[in-house]
Order: structure tokens, then C-alpha cells, then sequence
């Protein structure tokens, strides 16, 4: 086809040609500007729908006419034992303006509690086995004044190691153990607030996970279901959302759970980064300028500053639906939204996937992003980003650019740097790695304690980062990072390149000189529903 | 809990106490001692001249934490052993007990769970140090020992001094006689001064650290922790 002509086929699909402009690409706290090969198919996200007019109206609506029960006020009674659970700092990223969607809900919600005569409240981080957020975290994602209200007595980290803190439920048809936080466990009524960012979240994972411990987190967190997932990000074909329901079902049973889903537009940007959501081909002058400036300001920071000031730039975010009931209903719902905006439709596979990584992820919101969580975002969760058949083909190359620094926070990562040197070198089996290692990670005092009383992620975090990779290391021939650090790739079994030039000529070299190249275009996410 | 890809000899878990596990430090036990001399005017003048003392201790203890502890058990001199001892469960009891940190508890719990001896290596008192050993069920504990001669305290210390590198060394000479695998073994301490004692095992943690313990923990990828 005619490059002209593909060029106009659809709005957020792009094919380089002879005189289009280069492309940006994240790379870490930085950017790179690249001319990529004529043909190079680009993939961008959808623009961001329209946020309801009035959010506050959504959600009131959503909780008295919830979906497969009765409206939350009918369910309220004085003297009754209610526990709000909450997604914690890895939703949404990067954290939105203030207020955020969890205090507009909080204070909807607990206006109506307090109204029926119900205080015995306590609102709970479903943490599950990520880092428990601070208290300044906490303070600005529900406001100063629930947080005063209700904080440290209150309103609280889940702790899945406190040994007097969880509930055995049951187990599965599967025998997959339902350990659950005990306050909750032992609530009249459990009421989730979720935010839906990818549709791997949300649903019955919510509660089995938010609120577990590591022996119910381990049928599903494993390599196995990961290959069983044809995409995890697709919960049609998840082997993890399969084994959630399964989970979910035994909570229903044991509990009430009133769930609040939402969904959020792709606003991601805020006015002077706005420009990287856009179509490099339509920039204005302003644009470009700004880029520059951006890129030459950043060039003079040292990494702990660009790092700071990413973080400080919240997402302008905006709800865009709002549903609440029972689990499953409303996660069907909520759902729809999430393709709504997130879903592309992309004809055929590449042989050659390009995609930028940034500073961020869910793991380190305030933290840096290092090599494992590299891995997570790129083989990860970008390459698992599709709906039907990945986005490159089967024995295909990804390239991705980032640093690859050799950078761990020991606060927040402890056990990622156990991890890196001295379980890669051994081996890079995820198998082999759950096996040998896992068991000693997920019990080791220091790590329990740290995770306890500090704000580490749980001992054995670094194993499911791996293994969510676990289809893209299976599904891709090779893996080429740009990358300024030499041996970080090399630990994590890629290949490195110090150019995209130079990684593109590795990858045509493997893959042949007419190899079809894609690029995706984020952040903002997406997933592509590949035909 | 089998420890997976970890050799079969047991290992052990060393704990440094003041500051790691408890709040106080060798100085709250010696006012304690002072406050409760036999007569009040005893007991202020001892606790005067312990309080005095403080600063002395403070810069010793910056310079070498040996030269510290020779000076600082120097305030023992002519103390009776008697009541040495007969104080030591009252000043576990009200001054001790309540200091331990809250996750001391918690980590000694786990780290019996997993196989590991639990020993306690710390230059504090034997007589401090029995009360909270046995309360935290600890397997095994080294300390220091006062010299007595015809029951009263001569201020000296008996050998070995527990303190910087002899810890290391002792851990070293225990873990030969009890079958112990260092590398598998786990230390903790606050100190910098502890030091050499970290360096004999394959998992050091830094526990609630000084500035230079933070430091030397963050370069060297040892786990930081906050029992507090």
C-alpha cells in the first residue's frame, strides 16, 4: 500500500514516511528524539474521552442504584462493623490531582455511613504484598480531613504478615488457600473502592488480592498461570483472573463486598508536558520549543532531581464511569469504559516492536525504577498490552530504550537487590527461581520486618516481577535494550545496543532487512486488539 | 521452613542487644543501679555523679567503644554482687521489659521459625542481660562479666571484653565449636562499632542504625530495619 495512503488510514496509527518527524521515545528520566526507519508502523493512544460533567453525581448515582444488590443505604444499620478497603499508590499512575477519585468516593460514602448511624469504620490500603504507603502518601490520597479523622487508629496499611491479622476462608475446587485480612473478614460489610487503570485489575482481584497473604497469593502469582494468560491483561484469557473468580467466590461467600469500580480517561499529561501525548507530526512550534526545553533542563539534572520532579507532576485524570454492587456485574461494566478508552485496533503483527520506557511503573511510584521493574514494564506489561495475538510475532525482536542503571532503592526494594545479584546470575528460569528461591525470600525476618514496620515491598515481590515477564522472555527471540549501562542488560539475559539506530540494524540482522517495525507510542497506555 | 538452596549445616541468628532490641542502653542500667544505692543520700550522690559521668562516657564512646567500656564499668567499682543480682529482675522489669522494641519480638519469633539458634552477642552486663535472654527465649547468650574479689565489683571486666572486633571473634570461635554455617547465619546490630561483627555472616542487617551504620548499610546492600 501506498505510504501516502497508510498514512490515513486511522487516527492513531501512523507509518513513517520520507518527510515525517522523529519520534520521542521515553528513556528513563529522559527522552530521546529518533528518526525511525521509513515504514515503521507508529501506534499512539486513543485521545481521552470526555470526563463526566458532574463526578460527584456519578458516583451517588452508582451507589443507590447498585448492580446485583441492594443500594448502599439499604444495607447500612447502626452498630454495624464496616471496613472500607482501598487500592493503594501503584493506582492510579502517576498519581492524579488532588482530589483524587478515592477521597471524592470517601467522602460520599462516608457521609452516608456516619448518616445511618454506623461508626465502627475503618478504612484499609489494600496493599497486599506491595510497600505500605506512607503517611504523607496516605494523607493526600484520601484528604487531611479523613486522614486526621480516622488515621493511625483507623485508617491503615493492610499487614499480610501480621500473624494475627488474616482469616483462613477456605480453599477452591483447586485447593488455592483464601487467606484474608481479619478486620475485613469480620466486617458486616466490606466496601471496595477501586480505580481501573488496566484491565488486569479490578474484579474479584481486588479483595483476594489487595487484601491477602503470600500463601493465597502464590497459586496465581507463579510462572505457570502467567503462560496460562493469553494476555493477563485480557481478563477473558487470563489464567490470573480465572483463578481470581475461583478465589472471589469463596469471599463471597464468608463476606459482604460492596464493590465501587471506576474508570479514568487517559488525561494523563498536565499542561507543559501535554505535548507527549501528541503526534509528533502535529506539533506546533510551542510544542517543539517546550520538548527542547524540557529535554535540555533535564540534561543538567542529576537523576534523584528528574526523578523528584516527575513525581511532583500529577495526571489530570477524569472519571468516566462509576459503577458499584457486586463484584462481577460491575467489573463487567467498568470493563467496557476501560476498552472504551484503552483498546486500538491494530491490523497484523510486526517483526520488530519498539517502545519507550519511562520512570515510572506501579512499583515505584516515588522510587526509581530499577533493572527487574525495567524488565516488568518492557516484556512485561507492554508486551502483554494486546487483546487476541501480541502485537509482534511469535520469534519476533522488542527493543526497548531505557538506561538500565544498576539503581535499587534499598527503603522500598530491599530483596530486588538479593534478586538481581544473586539469584539472576544463578539462573533466569522462573521456574527454577520459584523453586530454589522464593520460599527463603518470602520468609527471610529481615524482609517480613521490613515490609512490616518500614516500606519495603514483601521478600518475595522481585519473583512476580519476573514472572510476569514470563511470556514476553517465551514469546520474543530477542530482547535489545538501549541502554547506557553495559552488563544490567546482560544480567537480565538482552542484549544491548548503544543507539536505537544500532538496535534497529541488530534486530533487521535476526530478523531480516524487510522486517515489518511497530512502535507504541506511550504513555498513555493502551492495548491494542490485534487483527 | 526448609531454607531452599542453602547448605544443610544449621545457622544462627546474632543479636546485638542494647539499641537493637531494646531501647535503653548501658547507661540506663547503671542509673538504675545509682538510684537505687542502699540510703537516699547514697543514692543521690551515685546518681550525680553517674549523670556527670554522661558526657565522658559519650566522647569515649566516639573515640573507641573498648577504651569506653573500661572507663564506663569503672562506675562499678565497689558495688556488692549480692545486690547487683538482686536488682537485676527489677531492672528488667521496670526498666528493660518495657524498652524492648516491638518488632524485636516479632523477628526473633520468624528467625526460630526458620531453624535459626537464636544467640544474643552484647556488651552489656550478664547480669542485665539474663532476665531479657530468657523472656525472649534466647538459645544462647555471650556478655560482659565484672570482676568480684571478696563480692564487691573491682571495675574491671573479666576476658573476653565483648565489644567491636572480639564480638566478630567470639561469633567466629562459637560458630566452629557449635557446627554453625556463618554464611547461612544472620546478624544484627545498630552500631557501627559492630561492624566486624556484621562482616562475619552472610546476612547482615543494619537494625534501627546510627548515621554511619546507615551509611555503610545503604553501600553495602545490607537490609535496614526499623523495630521501633
Amino acid at each position: 500500500m501506498p505510504l501516502a495512503l497508510r498514512r490515513r488510514q486511522q487516527e492513531h496509527i501512523v507509518h513513517i514516511d520520507t518527510d515525517s518527524q522523529p519520534r520521542i521515545l521515553h528513556y528513563g528520566e529522559d527522552f530521546l528524539l529518533e528518526d525511525l526507519p521509513v515504514g515503521t508502523r507508529v501506534i499512539y493512544p486513543k485521545p481521552p474521552i470526555v470526563g463526566l460533567p458532574n463526578p460527584e453525581a456519578a458516583i451517588r448515582h452508582a451507589l443507590h442504584h447498585p448492580l446485583g444488590c441492594d443500594p448502599l443505604h439499604a444495607q447500612l444499620y447502626p452498630g454495624m462493623k464496616v471496613t472500607i478497603a482501598m487500592d493503594d499508590i501503584s493506582l492510579p499512575l502517576p498519581p492524579m490531582k488532588t482530589p483524587e477519585i478515592r477521597q471524592q468516593i470517601l467522602e460520599i460514602v462516608l457521609d452516608l455511613l456516619t448518616a445511618h448511624g454506623v461508626d465502627d469504620i475503618h478504612l484499609i490500603v489494600a496493599n497486599s504484598l506491595h510497600r505500605k504507603m506512607t503517611v504523607s502518601e496516605m494523607k493526600r490520597m484520601v484528604g487531611s480531613k479523613i486522614f486526621k479523622a480516622y488515621h493511625p487508629d483507623r485508617f491503615y496499611n493492610h499487614d499480610a504478615e501480621d500473624p494475627d491479622g488474616m482469616v483462613h476462608l477456605g480453599r477452591t475446587d483447586h485447593h488455592e488457600p483464601v487467606n484474608i485480612n481479619r478486620r475485613a473478614a469480620e466486617s458486616d460489610l466490606v466496601i471496595y473502592i477501586n480505580i481501573n487503570l488496566v484491565p488486569m485489575d479490578g474484579g474479584h482481584k481486588s479483595v483476594t488480592v489487595g487484601l491477602c497473604d503470600y500463601e493465597s497469593l502464590r497459586p496465581h502469582h507463579e510462572p505457570q498461570t502467567i503462560i496460562e494468560s493469553d494476555s493477563y491483561m485480557d481478563p477473558a484469557h487470563s489464567g490470573l483472573s480465572r483463578k481470581c473468580e475461583r478465589m472471589g467466590k469463596i469471599v463471597d461467600e464468608h463476606m459482604n463486598v460492596f464493590h465501587i469500580e471506576t474508570a479514568l480517561n487517559n488525561d494523563m499529561f498536565l499542561s507543559p508536558m501535554s505535548f507527549l501525548a501528541k503526534n509528533e507530526d502535529h506539533f506546533t512550534d510551542k510544542d517543539w520549543a517546550m520538548f527542547n526545553m524540557t529535554k535540555a533542563t533535564l540534561r543538567k539534572l542529576p537523576r534523584a532531581a528528574k526523578r523528584k520532579m516527575f513525581f511532583q507532576i500529577p495526571a489530570n485524570y477524569k472519571l468516566i464511569g462509576c459503577y458499584a454492587g457486586k463484584t462481577e456485574p460491575v467489573h463487567e461494566r467498568i470493563l467496557r469504559h476501560c476498552f472504551d478508552q484503552y483498546a486500538v485496533q491494530v491490523k497484523g503483527q510486526c517483526d520488530i516492536l519498539i517502545t519507550g520506557i519511562a520512570f515510572i511503573s506501579p512499583y515505584n511510584v516515588n522510587s526509581i525504577l530499577n533493572p527487574i521493574l525495567v524488565q516488568v514494564m518492557g516484556p512485561g506489561y507492554f508486551f502483554n498490552m494486546y487483546r487476541n495475538k501480541p502485537v509482534v510475532k511469535k520469534g519476533g525482536v522488542m527493543i526497548l530504550t531505557h538506561p538500565c542503571y544498576d539503581e535499587f532503592d534499598p527503603a522500598f526494594h530491599p530483596s530486588y537487590i538479593e534478586f538481581f545479584n544473586r539469584c539472576l546470575p544463578d539462573t533466569k528460569d522462573s521456574f527454577e527461581l520459584r523453586e530454589k528461591y522464593e520460599q527463603e525470600f518470602a520468609h527471610d525476618p529481615n524482609y517480613i520486618q521490613m515490609y512490616r514496620r518500614g516500606n519495603a515491598y514483601h521478600g518475595a515481590h522481585p519473583f512476580f516481577m519476573w514472572y510476569w515477564a514470563e511470556n514476553g522472555r517465551k514469546h520474543l527471540s530477542k530482547i535489545i535494550a538501549v541502554a547506557d549501562n553495559t552488563y544490567v542488560p546482560e544480567m537480565l539475559g538482552w542484549e544491548r545496543a548503544g543507539t536505537l539506530t544500532e538496535a534497529i540494524h541488530m534486530a533487521r540482522s535476526y530478523m531480516g532487512r524487510s522486517a515489518e517495525i511497530t512502535m507504541l507510542h506511550h504513555p498513555p497506555i493502551f492495548m491494542s486488539d490485534v487483527e | 521452613m526448609k531454607k531452599s538452596g542453602k547448605g544443610t549445616r544449621p545457622a544462627a541468628a546474632f543479636y546485638d542487644m542494647d539499641g537493637t532490641l531494646v531501647k535503653t542502653n548501658l547507661v540506663h542500667a547503671l542509673l538504675f543501679q545509682a538510684r537505687n544505692q542502699q540510703g537516699i543520700l547514697h543514692s543521690i550522690l551515685k546518681t550525680v555523679q553517674v549523670a556527670g559521668s554522661i558526657p565522658i562516657f559519650f566522647l569515649t564512646d566516639m573515640y573507641n567503644r573498648s577504651v569506653f567500656q573500661e572507663r564506663f564499668f569503672q562506675s562499678y567499682k565497689g558495688e556488692s554482687e549480692d545486690r547487683l543480682r538482686f536488682l537485676s529482675e527489677e531492672l528488667f522489669e521496670n526498666v528493660i521489659k518495657p524498652s524492648i522494641f516491638p518488632g524485636a519480638v516479632d523477628l526473633i519469633e520468624r528467625s526460630r521459625n526458620l531453624g535459626l539458634k537464636q544467640v544474643l552477642v552484647t556488651g552489656a552486663l550478664d547480669i542485665t542481660v539474663g532476665p531479657l535472654a530468657r523472656h525472649l527465649k534466647i538459645d544462647d547468650w555471650i556478655t560482659n562479666r565484672l570482676e568480684f574479689v571478696d563480692g564487691f565489683a573491682t571495675g574491671r571486666l573479666l576476658p573476653p571484653v565483648m565489644a567491636s572486633a572480639t564480638k566478630a571473634s567470639w561469633i567466629r570461635t562459637y560458630a566452629e565449636k557449635e557446627g554453625l554455617n556463618l554464611q547461612d547465619s544472620y546478624c544484627y546490630t545498630d552500631s557501627i562499632s559492630d561492624l566486624p561483627m556484621l562482616s562475619v555472616v552472610g546476612h547482615p542487617a543494619a537494625v534501627n542504625p546510627d548515621f554511619r551504620l546507615r551509611s555503610t548499610a545503604i553501600q553495602s546492600n545490607w537490609p535496614i530495619l526499623d523495630l521501633t
